[in-house]
């Protein structure tokens, strides 16, 4: 278990102030000067080396990414986007950091743009954030006001700007083209890639984006070494995270643990276990509503990072783990997270704009058991034509949750399509045809 | 650009320019790749997903083949080609997949649907898709977007490929077309339910890979299959756009266009496809005789022998010859030598008096070619609105400035929207006068640049002052260095078919004759007796009042009003003939159809004339005709060919000096869909013309 000294974010749940003179004494904005003077090469470094991977959801790993910049400086301006469209349901953990804690975030930004040579960073904040948005722009303005942000930020002689941007309250803007995009004006839809925003992202120049959380671990990161954050977690997942426990627990919350703790124990310690006892465990969502669930056997010894979660046929996503105890109805459940990838689809590539449809009418009538034994393996072969057939990773996403209730809970399916034929005998026939 | 590299299409290797798409290589080492969103004049979309290849060593997952590069591949081990599969069970079914995607929210009414035979949907269904729907929900419908009056639209069968919102933006250069909404909600749409502001619209039918945007006047009127194609070439503007004629019958039921890369690309403009209900509309399809007032139907023989008898009657000083902006070379030509065995020198073309034609055949010409325009990189632009007489030449002229951001664009004359941004420079001559001096920031832009391009409309030409200006453009696209041995930046835009043909022919004053203008004035003071007017219907045809005028024509318009005798004849469509094109490219039209009743082929008429007056013209047939006529003018028979001219181009010979008076540049053209007595006929074109210029709807009574 995570012990207090080791918390990166030591006003997750809004106990303290926010505001510059506090969170300065949690250790903000400590030696940002020096931290910056080790030079971009040092800071990437570090991030390397503390074996950081991506907390928006995919886990490529952050100091990698940050390298596919270009070394020098072009004709073209680099840029850092920050993506805080968090709009995976269950997941609300950026929210936090931005509310409760935006000095952290802030001083990330500064560190990751001098990093990657951006003198300008956009924060593109999810549209329903608007009480977030005006903490952390409260918050720039502090740090503006300090000489934090600006013209030699901090006093590292980098010159640095961070606007906020907000969004419109889409879904597929958190996507990080479909955000660039938005973010220069268009309309929300992904980009083909190549190239990759590393390459032309926003207004054509040299990009990266980062998840809110990337970024805010990165001074603690450099401040406590590389060492202190890899110390956490196994081999290739490491340092700490912020989880967002919700659904059937006793006290649903988001916490700061170590990677690879056990999800029983993450469970058991901080949410005061599962309604009615781990027993009562059906199924959990281990990583927001885009990942296969999980049924209560895997979940038994399961353990929450990236490559243990991927082995069993699932992933850690954004951390966002959603308990569904015995009363739940997974089927619909599940039709109800279809629901949301069919509304949220953009509308561009075929299989994603018409397959999320078909998946949630079909998975709608499954929930009552108006269907037929035989259209499961439809559901999920059609499952399989959108995975990997579209241009941005939401298809993935609908097809996901769908292919993990009938990898798991195809029996409940059969049982209930079985017993809704059973009373109607008349209808079953007319079903079958 | 020499940049190769070597792949290996389904293990067959290949060596291809790698800034080719996957696509493209595909497609070069023999493979077919379906798609609907990919077309290759518009922008990548990569949306419809219909192109998924399989490339080895990449992620486990198929790739998009139009949005990837070969550049972008990665070797394989060992420095081997990079490896891609059309064939394997992956590419198989995700191409099923897709198109059982596509399928599923399809209405699937291929029976009433006009693009069935010809419907990318239908064909690639066929192909790659599976045998049946396993889709048991109910099917979206999408509710109809009003597109103006010439797109038809059912949009439930829309695909959202977004090829029609990518050629509005890019081609047409309009922002009229967007897609709305998110999701299986979305639609493609014109958001204010009107019409799509472009004289492009109609390629929108063609780049609609299914039949959600359909031809609205072609609607339900027949099936690909049953159609007669010809291939010919259009008559609307002097840009010479490939088309292609679809007869059934005796009817022209749609005009397509036909790829020339160097004329027309694969688009057309509005006018030239949708006019073809003009071609059945006020025919003369019978001779016509004038008596006690009124045009009676009359024989041929009764209406030759009046003719006859009139022409023999008439000294030769006072017969003169009037030529149309519709009429091929061949007919020219016999008129012309008609005129020659009766020894009148009284004959012009030149309908709008415009004052060009003289001389040098590149004083009158688009030297620098349409397609050539795409190295331009400085284009003035002088009395003339390129968008209404020649959309396919405005469309070349924007994609110049899409393609290059350093092009400069000035004009002089008329400031209208030409769908992309340029200099307003000036009005009329003082500009010119002052940019030919030397003057102003636009002359030092058309002075730095590589390949500058003047061209000179038919609204500074068809004035008093029209060679002054002629000769003043010339000399200024001189002193800018737009005229050198490789590069010949100066041009003359013509708005009629007809004219450069008649021009290479010298249809024009003889020795001593009377131009246009005098002739009408001629005719005004009783000093020409007998006018043979060959289709001109765009002047004010009351003027020739006093002399006896026969006129030769396709329809019934302003010149048969005021005629005395009426040839019928064929149109551009129903008779094979030669047209010069503004660059001096000569094409062959040909026969899609009959002429109506007893209306024939214009150089026939001519022929039949000269021998009912005994002096008959050395020729008996076409083959016999085009001989004598590339005999005298070698350029008509170099069919498809430009330039030719091997001396520097002398700029100070075009037109003549002369002063120049103030008025502003007016242009020639002032609505675009009514332009000929063709369209003018047509019920589409009228349309297009109330809704284009706002004219106030008549209430349907």
């Amino acid at each position: 278990m995570l012990e207090d000294k080791d918390r990166i974010f030591t006003n997750l749940y809004g106990l303290h102030d926010w505001r510059l003179e506090e969170a300065k004494k949690r250790g903000a904005w400590n030696g940002t000067k020096d931290l910056m003077a080790m030079g971009r090469d040092w800071v990437i470094q570090q991030v390397k080396d503390s074996g950081l991977r991506g907390r928006g959801g995919a886990g490529f790993p952050t100091g990698l990414k940050w390298s596919f910049m270009p070394k020098e400086v072009g004709e073209r301006p680099h840029y850092l986007v920050v993506n805080a469209d968090e709009s995976e349901p269950g997941t609300c953990k950026d929210r936090e950091m931005m509310r409760h804690d935006p000095h952290l975030f802030i001083e990330g930004c500064l560190i990751a743009s001098f990093a990657m040579q951006a003198h300008v960073c956009y924060i593109y904040i999810r549209g329903e954030y608007v009480d977030e948005r005006n903490t952390l722009q409260a918050a720039i303005d502090e740090a503006y006001a300090a000489g934090l942000l600006g013209k030699n930020a901090a006093g590292s002689g980098w010159d640095f700007d961070l606007y906020v941007h907000h969004g419109a309250g889409a879904y597929i803007c958190g996507e990080e083209t479909a955000l660039l995009e938005s973010l220069e004006g268009k309309k929300g839809q992904p980009r083909l890639k190549p190239p990759f925003p590393a390459g032309a992202g926003v207004y054509g120049c040299p990009t990266t984006v980062n998840n809110v959380e990337s970024i805010a671990v990165v001074p603690t990161i450099l401040r406590r070494g590389a060492d202190w954050f890899r110390k956490f977690g196994r081999e290739n997942n490491h340092g700490t995270k912020v989880y967002c426990i919700s659904g059937h627990v006793n006290r649903p919350c988001n916490v700061e643990e170590a990677m690879s703790i056990p999800l029983k124990q993450l469970i058991d310690k901080h949410c005061g276990g599962v309604k009615g006892g781990w027993e009562n465990l059906k199924a959990v969502i281990p990583g927001g509503s885009s990942v296969p669930c999980l049924p209560k056997d895997i979940c038994d010894d399961i353990l929450m990072d990236f490559d243990a979660l991927r082995d069993a046929r699932s992933g850690l996503g954004t951390a966002a783990v959603i308990v569904m105890d015995q009363s739940t109805d997974i089927v619909r459940a599940i039709s109800r997270i279809s629901y949301f990838y069919k509304h949220e689809s953009c509308g561009q590539c075929t299989p994603c704009r018409e397959g999320t449809g078909w998946m949630w009418r079909v998975l709608e009538r499954m929930a009552i058991g108006d269907a037929t034994t035989e259209e499961i393996d439809k559901l999920l072969e059609v499952s399989t034509q959108i995975e990997g057939h579209t241009i941005c990773a939401l298809g993935d996403a609908a097809a996901w949750p769908v292919q993990g209730l009938i990898r798991h809970f195809r029996g409940e399916i059969e049982e209930r399509i079985n017993s809704y034929r059973n009373d109607r005998p008349h209808v079953a026939v007319a079903a079958a045809e | 650009m020499s940049d190769t590299r070597v792949i290996k299409v389904n293990n067959r290797e290949i060596e291809v320019p790698s800034n080719l798409t996957l696509l493209q290589a595909c497609e070069a080492a023999g493979e077919e790749i379906p798609r609907f969103c990919y077309h290759e004049r518009l922008s990548v979309a990569g949306n419809c997903r219909m192109c998924l290849i399989e490339v080895k060593g990449g992620p486990p997952k198929p790739v998009a083949s139009c949005a990837q590069n070969v550049k972008d591949l990665r070797p394989g081990p060992e420095g081997a080609p990079p490896e891609l599969f059309t064939n394997t069970p992956m590419v198989k079914k995700a191409r099923e997949g897709v198109m059982e995607f596509l399928l599923i929210n399809h209405p699937l009414d291929c029976p009433i649907c006009d693009q069935g035979g010809e419907c990318d949907l239908q064909d690639q269904a066929m192909a790659y898709g599976r045998d049946g729907s396993r889709y048991e929900e109910n099917k979206r419908a999408v509710e109809e977007k009003h597109m103006g009056p010439l797109i038809k639209t059912i949009m439930t069968r829309c695909i959202q490929c977004t090829r029609c919102v990518r050629f509005a933006t890019e081609i047409a250069g309009v922002d009229d077309l967007g897609l709305v909404n998110r999701g299986e909600n979305a639609e493609i749409t014109t958001y204010l339910e009107k019409a799509v502001e472009s004289e492009l619209t109609g390629n929108l039918i063609d780049v609609c890979p299914v039949g959600a945007l359909t031809s609205k006047p072609y609607a339900f009127n027949a099936r690909p299959w049953e159609l007669r194609k010809t291939e010919s070439v259009d008559a609307m503007d002097a840009v010479g756009s490939n088309i292609r004629v679809d007869a059934r019958g005796r009817e022209v039921l749609r005009i397509l266009p036909v790829l020339h890369e160097g004329i027309n690309e694969e688009w057309i403009a509005d006018k030239s496809r949708f006019v073809w209900d003009g071609l059945r509309r006020q025919r003369l399809d019978k001779p016509y005789v004038r008596k006690d007032g009124k045009l009676v139907p009359a024989s041929w023989d009764e209406a030759l022998s009046l003719v006859a008898e009139k022409l023999k009657a008439a000294p030769k000083e006072k017969v003169a010859a009037l030529a149309g902006d519709l009429v091929p070379a061949e007919a020219v030509k016999a008129l012309k030598d008609l005129m020659g065995e009766i020894g009148s020198p009284n004959m012009d073309c030149r309908q709008d008096f415009a004052k060009v034609g003289e001389g040098d055949r590149r004083n009158y010409l688009f030297n620098t070619g349409i397609a050539n325009l795409e190295q331009a990189d400085a284009i003035l632009l002088i009395g003339t609105n390129p968008r209404a007489e020649a959309p396919m030449i405005n469309a070349r002229i924007r994609k110049t400035w899409l393609n290059n951001l350093d092009v400069k664009i000035g004009l002089i004359g008329e400031q209208k929207d030409l769908s992309y941004d340029y200099d307003y420079l000036g009005a009329g001559t003082d500009t010119l006068s002052s940019l030919a001096k030397g003057e102003g920031a636009f002359y030092e832009a058309l002075k730095a640049a590589k390949n500058p391009v003047v061209i000179v409309g038919m609204g500074a030409l068809a004035r008093e002052d029209g060679a002054a200006i002629l000769n003043a453009a010339a000399q200024l696209a001189d002193s800018v260095g737009a005229v050198r041995g490789d590069w010949n930046g100066f041009n003359v835009l013509h708005n009629a078919a007809g004219r450069v043909g008649a021009l290479d022919l010298g249809f024009l004053p003889g020795e001593g004759g009377r131009d246009f203008a005098g002739i009408l004035d001629g005719c005004e003071a009783r000093e020409i007796d007998f006018v043979y007017n060959l289709g001109a219907d765009e002047f004010d045809a009351r003027r020739l009042a006093g002399a006896f005028v026969v006129y030769q024509g396709s329809h019934g318009d302003n010149g048969a009003r005021h005629a005395d005798v009426i040839f019928p004849a064929a149109a551009y469509t129903e008779q094979s003939g030669i047209f010069v094109n503004t660059e001096g490219r000569a094409q062959m039209a040909n026969r899609a159809c009959f002429p109506p009743g007893d209306a024939r082929e214009d150089w026939a008429i001519i022929r039949a004339l000269s021998g009912r007056i005994g002096k008959a013209l050395p020729y008996d047939d076409m083959f016999a005709l085009r001989q004598a006529m590339i005999a005298e003018v070698p350029s008509l028979g170099r069919i498809d060919q430009v330039g030719g001219a091997e001396d520097r181009f002398d700029a100070s010979a075009a037109g003549a000096a002369g002063s120049l008076s103030s008025e502003p540049f007016v242009s020639a053209t002032a609505d675009y869909y009514l332009t000929n007595p063709i369209a003018r006929a047509s019920k589409t074109m009228a349309e297009c013309s109330a809704v284009m210029n706002g004219a106030a709807k008549v209430a349907a009574e």
